[in-house]
This record gives structure tokens, sequence and C-alpha cells, in this order.
């Protein structure tokens, strides 16, 4: 984990710009010619009416979805294409709309998966559970135990994920993603389905993800007093065209935004 | 009423009239039941990190023995020939994840089950064109298989042991330990179960599905080996060894297709119905039941739990 980088960490250069991006799926266009950035250290919302293209986005960001059209940098390296594998090494690390965890596996070993990238040892020493693999699964483990802290979930690590209410998923998905220390993290629609109190909770720990590890966040959202209340800047999607960009005040006054969400009277 | 003494009394008098040939029995049913879950597991293996029913293992386990008899009658040293039938096993995973599944990726599963019928065929085919198509008989001696038996006196009478069973039970437990502390104890295990989980949760968190793929059909090759020896040891090698992969399905249908102590305990089950059942109650159905039995018992096991011993339940929302 990164030291704590204070409570105000200054939103600094570009972390990831996407440029023109273009996504179709045969003749349906889910994404036309979307341009924006996400800068260190912001939180950065994408908001939009059903279907507007923004888990697309997130995929494409993320390498799940090669878009036809355009490119983006990621710390200053422009790509057009990339697999999800590539973007988990270059520090993005996500959750997804509907939980998408290990089922038969504990709450820990969930986590614990976030750690794959950054363990080294070979299978051999592995298997033998000796040695400087012990060593690593040991240092490992213990991050993972910080996280587990961090999120409030220490009664159960022990209990396989596919038993544990909605909410808590959401919440060890959250998990396993920080034990990636990403640099970039895509949280899409974290607060789906929650209640209000479940939402107070995770809206917390995004802000101290964002505090206290300084993690740059991009998150989906539909509920916008959240959206209002957490993120730095807001980008605004509508059938797959960038319509609004900018912080969340400004966004709010923006007449093409009410009417993508209230309708327009015709 | 004749008949019902022959089905329900008949068989527990002989069990406990002559006790040590139940004893055999059951130790004949324990051997057969130690193969059968060394091939059910290697089905398991696959399936579980990739959902796909490997038609394959079947004759993986003949492609194995063949190669490494073939090697052998090529002059190469028993323990040198191991190692590089290990080698083309590992060849094999590599090319079957590079052809085949990864141009396969995302399709639904009945197209994976039909490509691995596919290589089924390949396999047979290409094996019989490099090794020839006759039994040939397994090398165990030279790789230091013992051979011969045990004699116990016991129970009034004698059981006999083959020293070659003896090895395999060892063998096979051996496997299975290492297999089980791999998937539970190490992060490429971690990241086995991971794969067989959820395919996107595994990308997200930097999990390559083709490293993965080559390891499990790597280890279902090594699996497989293994399974060659031991069953060429006990009867010759050939290409009719390949329809025991139709034996392991009894087995997975009991045992659950992703349990890996299911297939041992489901192999076991059905070693011991199989032998205990052709013994005592064979005579009465004219024999050969050896052949049903297992799919019988498979059967009333899936009108009772249709998710296997050890299988995860199956619950699914409406």
């Amino acid at each position: 984990m990164r030291a704590p980088s204070g409570p105000d960490i200054a939103v600094g250069d570009v972390l990831l710009s996407v440029e023109n991006v273009s996504l179709s799926f045969g003749g349906v266009k889910a994404v036309s010619d979307v341009s924006f950035d996400i800068r260190k250290g912001e939180i950065r919302a994408i908001i939009g009416p059903n279907g507007a293209g923004k888990t697309s986005m997130l995929n494409v960001i993320n390498g799940f979805y090669h878009p036809q059209q355009g490119r983006i940098t990621f710390k200053g390296q422009a790509r057009g294409h990339m697999r999800p594998h590539d973007a988990a090494y270059g520090g993005i690390a996500r959750t997804f709309q509907n939980v998408a965890l290990f089922r038969g596996m504990t709450v820990l070993d969930n986590i614990m998966t976030g750690r794959t990238l950054r363990m080294h040892r070979g299978l051999l020493w592995q298997l033998l559970r000796h040695g400087p693999a012990l060593a690593e699964e040991v240092e490992h483990r213990h991050r993972v135990e910080e996280i587990i802290d961090f999120l409030k979930i220490q009664d159960i690590r022990r209990v396989p994920v596919g038993r544990l209410p909605y909410g808590l998923q959401k919440r060890v998905e959250l998990g396993r993603a920080l034990a990636m220390e990403p640099e970039l993290l895509l949280l899409d629609e974290p607060m789906a389905g929650m209640n209000i109190e479940e939402k107070e909770d995770m809206s917390r720990f995004i802000l101290d993800v964002n505090d206290y590890y300084g993690t740059t966040i991009a998150l989906i959202e539909h509920d916008m007093g959240v959206v209002m209340d957490l993120s730095d800047r807001v980008v605004v999607l509508d059938h797959g065209i960038k319509i609004a960009d900018g912080t969340p005040a400004e966004v709010k006054k923006d007449q093409g935004v009410i009417d993508a969400y209230l309708g327009v009277a015709h | 009423m004749h008949l019902l003494y022959q089905i329900f009394i008949d068989p527990f008098v002989q069990m406990g009239t002559a006790p040590d040939l139940f004893v055999q029995t059951l130790w004949e049913g324990l051997v057969t039941g130690v193969l059968y879950s060394l091939i059910a597991l290697g089905f398991v293996l696959i399936f579980k990190a990739s959902g796909v029913f490997n038609f394959a293992q079947g004759i993986m386990v003949v492609f194995a023995a063949l190669a490494l008899v073939g090697f052998y009658e090529h002059g190469v040293p028993a323990y040198l020939a191991l190692g590089l039938t290990i080698v083309l096993m590992l060849i094999l995973a590599v090319a079957v994840e590079r052809l085949i599944l990864r141009p396969l990726v995302n399709q639904p599963e009945i197209i994976l089950f039909m490509a691995t019928f596919g290589l089924t065929y390949f396999l047979i085919g290409f094996g019989e064109l490099i090794f020839g198509g006759d039994p040939k008989v397994m090398i165990s001696g030279a790789l230091g298989l013992p051979s011969g038996s045990y004699q116990i006196k016991t129970l009034g009478g004698f059981v006999q042991m083959q020293k070659i069973d003896i090895a395999a039970a060892i063998i096979a437990s051996l496997m299975v330990a290492s297999l089980g502390v791999f998937f539970q104890k190490t992060r490429i295990g971690r990241a086995l179960r991971a794969v067989a989980d959820s395919h996107r949760a595994a990308l997200s968190v930097g999990i390559s599905l083709e490293q993965i793929w080559v390891i499990v059909w790597f280890a279902a090759g090594i699996v497989a080996l293994a399974t060659g020896i031991m069953w060429g040891a006990r009867s010759n090698v050939s290409f009719a060894l390949e329809i025991i992969a139709l034996k392991a399905l009894p087995v997975l249908i009991l045992g659950g297709f992703t349990s890996i102590p299911g297939a041992i305990v489901g192999g076991i089950i059905i070693g011991l119905g199989e032998k205990i059942g052709e013994f005592y109650w064979g005579p009465l159905f004219g024999s050969g039941i050896e052949d049903w039995l297992a799919y019988v018992i498979a059967l009333v096991f899936l009108l009772f739990r249709p998710q296997g011993l050890f299988g995860e339940r199956i619950i699914e929302r409406i």
C-alpha cells in the first residue's frame, strides 16, 4: 500500500485520457466519439440515463472491449487495444455492476486473488510452503488483512462470499480491487441495489480510499445525490454521446443534462 | 420367493461365510476405484477451470501411455522416456490452448465439448500413425514398479494383493494430495479456482486465462500419464482403453463435476459397487453386470442428488 498522502491530495496531471473513442456492436453504436480525461487523485463520475454507454466506456478503459476508433492514453502511453490482463498489470482495477466475485471462495481468498500479479515465487516453493514463498504469502496476507480491517469485514473473512448479503459482496469486491493497489480504480455502480445505510457506508469507503491511498477513481452511479457529494468532476453521456463535462455544480445546471434526465416536452 | 432370497439374503450369507473372499473383492473394488478416480480427476481439473467436459481425457491416457512405451522401444532409457512424455504432454497442453481453446473463447460450452471430440479423433488417428495400432506392454518393470503379489493369510483363507495395485493406490493418493495442496494453497491454485468461478472477474484481477488453461491441461495430461501407466500395467496399452473415459461419467455424476474429493470418493464407490455387484449379484443376471452397473448407480444417484456428493448445490433464482 502506498503511504497515506494526507486528506487533501492535489488533483494533478492527466492519468488517463480518452480521445474520440467510438464503439459499436454490429449496427448499434454504444459509444460515439467520446473524449474526456481522468486526472490523478480525483474522483471522476460517469453518469447518464440507462443505455447511455457508461458501462461500455468502462469496459473500453479496462480492455474488455476494443473500440473501433479513437485511442486511450494511460500514464502517458497511448494505446488502441489492450487485454484485461495487461490493464490489470498496468494498474487498473475494477468492480462490476452485478458483482463478479469468486462465489465458492472465502472473503479472504477472494481478496488474495487481487494480489496475484504481485506474487512471483516459483510454483515448487509454493507447493512446499516453505522459504521465500512462505515469506511472500505471509507478506501479502498482511496487506490483505489491512484491507479487511479498512473495510471492516474482519468477522466474515472465512465465509464463502456466495453466502454473504449483496451489500457485503459489493464491499468484498471493492476489497479485491484495492488489493491490486491500483492507480486507477473503476467502480461500476458501486451502490446499485443498496439501502441508504449501505450507500452511506460505501460512499465513506470510496472517499477514504481516495483520501487515504490517493487512488484515482472513476465511478458510474445512478444516484445523483451520491454523485454530487462524491465526485470532483462529472462526465455525462447520453445515447453514447458526451453531453456535458464539468464539476457537479456545473453539470447540474446544464440544460442538456436536465433534458436528458427529465425528458424534453415536444 | 426364491428370487427374493437370492437377491436380498444369499449374497450376505456368502459374505459372512467366506470373509476372505469378501475382503478380496473389496480390495479389488478399491483398486479399480482408485483408477476410476484418477481418470475422473483429469476431467474435474479441466471442467473446473474452463467449464469444458473434456471428452479427450480418455484418449490422453492412451496417448501418454503409448508415447512412454514408444520412446522406450526406440531405445530411450525408461526414466528419460518418462521425462520426454511429460514434455510431450506439456506440448499437447500448449497446442490445445493455442489451436482449440483460444479461437473458441466465449463460445457456448457445447461447441468446446464438440471440439474435444475432434481432439479425441485427431489423437486416435495421430497416435495410430506414430505408434501403430497394436496393443503394447507397459514398461512397468523398467520404471521400477513392483510386480508379483502378497498373499495375506487371514480370515480363514487368503487375500491376494498385487504389488502394482498397492503402488497404484499410493501414487494416486500422493497425486491427489499434492493437487489438493496446489489448489488450496498456492497462488496459481487460487487463480485456477478463481477462473472456475468467474472468467471476467478473473480477468479483472489480472489472471491470464491462457496461462491457466495451459496449466490445467498440462496437469490433466500428467494425471492421464499416471493413469495410463497404472492401467497399462494391469492390462495392455491399447486404444481400447479410450472407452474408460466413459466410465468416468458415472463417477463424475456421483462426485460432482467440480469437486476433487468428489472424484476420489465417487471413483471408489463406483469401483467397489462394480466389483461387489459383479461377484455377489452378477450370477443372477448372467454376469457382465460390471459393464453397466456403474451407470445404474449414477442414474439412481441423479434422482436424489443431481449436484453430486460434493458438488455445489444448484439454486437458481427465478
